[in-house]
């Protein structure tokens, strides 16, 4: 236990501060030599699960009755390959893409779920592991912008590697100087402009919206927490009943946030096949 | 809400997930999914066919049936008129036996009345020579009086 009870705002600053490899809150906002080791612990931890039940029901899957379990994981990739069907024409571009949205789909939504432990739980409970009272932990690793931002940039990638593969690198090229607005030369900086800020504006739309989201969702979990804090009547029915139904709610949250990034994917990847 | 190298981290994590499911879960997954919708397809397709052999034999065996009749029917019909043929030919025969019998008894009684009268004739005969020997009380001579005898004998026929 801390000397003294922490302040409203020092327990929401706390719970906010990543641990990272320095040991203390990051100072500059882009610092590429600091990493957030709970991100990148949860992140990993949850993606290797994801992939463990995904292979044991891939290893079992057969032709004959499923069971439960492989019904379950089978619902989930018809459910992606027939949107992944309905976004994306091409056969061969599926065979990677729809693996990718099954991936995102599950990985995120697990990462999501995390906000449905108790706020004060693992970073209690790390506290009295590491020995550290002040220890930092954040469980929730798509509440890191690097987390979302990680995996939207990815989808960049996949979106250029598509356009260069399905377009040639010349037809892409052709395409950034003249779409959308026409091939006048003196339009090819406004188009090359239109199309930088398009990419740009995809990718962090996709990443930020995932992050807002579960921030903000993580946040009221605190808020709700310090409620049930403040030690009154009062105080702990609210954190009941407002917890219970932020739970609740959040449940939506977390399938809808990670269908939406899913589904985001699908479409700019889509959009990649597709000249303009 | 800072940036550092766990952005980076995170984007090569996404690639190594993306690609493990590519390649150990995605395939396995589909390839069992697409074999059971043939599965079901060719049992449906099984099943079909089932149906219409099925009706394809119970129409075989309707025809059967009603050929059997026809021909048990047959059978029937031509035994009948054979039957009868042989009711017939065993009638005619007993009446020609019948008939024979009763001509060769006809005959027989005829030629034994025949014999009969002749006997009888003879007899006559014999009985008139003697009763006109012993009206005469001499002897008549046979030889001479043979016209008369005969005579006499047509006389009595």
């Amino acid at each position: 236990m801390a000397t003294e009870a922490p302040t409203s705002g020092e327990y929401i600053v706390h719970h906010l501060t990543h641990m990272n490899s320095t040991g203390h809150a990051q100072k500059a906002v882009i610092d590429w030599s600091v990493w957030n080791l709970d991100t990148l612990f949860f992140s990993i931890a949850l993606g290797v699960i994801t992939l463990f039940f995904l292979i044991r029901a891939a290893r079992k899957a057969t032709p004959g009755v499923p069971g439960r379990f492989q019904a379950a994981v089978e619902i989930l990739v018809e459910m992606v390959a027939d949107q992944a069907k309905g976004i994306i024409h091409s056969a061969e571009s599926r065979k990677f893409v729809a693996p990718v949205a099954l991936t995102v789909f599950l990985w995120i939504f697990l990462m999501n779920s995390m906000d449905f432990l108790p706020v004060d739980l693992l970073p209690r409970l790390w506290a009295m592991i590491s020995g550290n009272e002040h220890a930092y932990l954040r469980v929730v690793p798509t509440a890191d912008l690097n987390g979302t931002l990680g995996m939207s940039i990815g989808v960049l990638l996949i979106c250029l590697y598509y356009n260069v593969k399905i377009k040639g690198f010349s037809g892409w090229v052709h395409e950034l100087f003249t779409a959308p607005f026409g091939s006048h030369p003196l339009l090819w900086p406004v188009n090359f402009l239109m199309q930088i800020i398009e990419f740009l504006a995809k990718t962090v739309s996709h990443g930020m919206r995932l992050f807002g989201n579960m921030y903000a969702g993580e946040l009221i979990f605190m808020l709700i927490a310090l409620l049930g804090g403040t030690a009154t009547v009062f105080g702990f029915l609210g954190h009941i009943v407002a917890g219970s139904i932020w739970a609740v709610f959040h449940i939506l949250i977390v399938a809808l946030q990670a269908f939406i990034f899913m589904m985001l994917t699908l479409v700019y990847i889509g959009q990649a096949h597709e000249s303009h | 809400m800072n940036l550092n190298a766990t952005l980076i981290a995170q984007l090569v994590v996404f690639f190594i997930l993306a690609w493990v499911t590519m390649k150990f879960v995605w395939p396995p997954i589909v390839k069992a999914l697409d074999e059971r919708a043939k599965k079901i397809a060719d049992g449906l397709a099984a099943a079909d066919k089932a149906k219409a052999d099925l009706s394809l034999a119970e129409k075989k065996v309707v025809d059967e049936l009603r050929k059997a009749r026809e021909s048990a029917g047959d059978v029937r019909t031509s035994a009948e008129k054979q039957a009868a043929k042989f009711l017939d030919d065993a009638r005619a025969e007993a009446a020609r036996i019948i008939a024979q019998a009763r001509e060769a008894a006809e005959a027989e009684a005829g030629t034994a009345a025949q014999r009969a009268k002749e006997a009888l004739r003879d007899q006559v005969a014999h009985l008139a020579v003697a009763g006109a020997e012993k009206i005469l009380r001499r002897e008549i001579n046979a030889q001479v009086h043979a016209d008369l005898l005969a005579n006499l004998k047509t006389e009595l026929q």
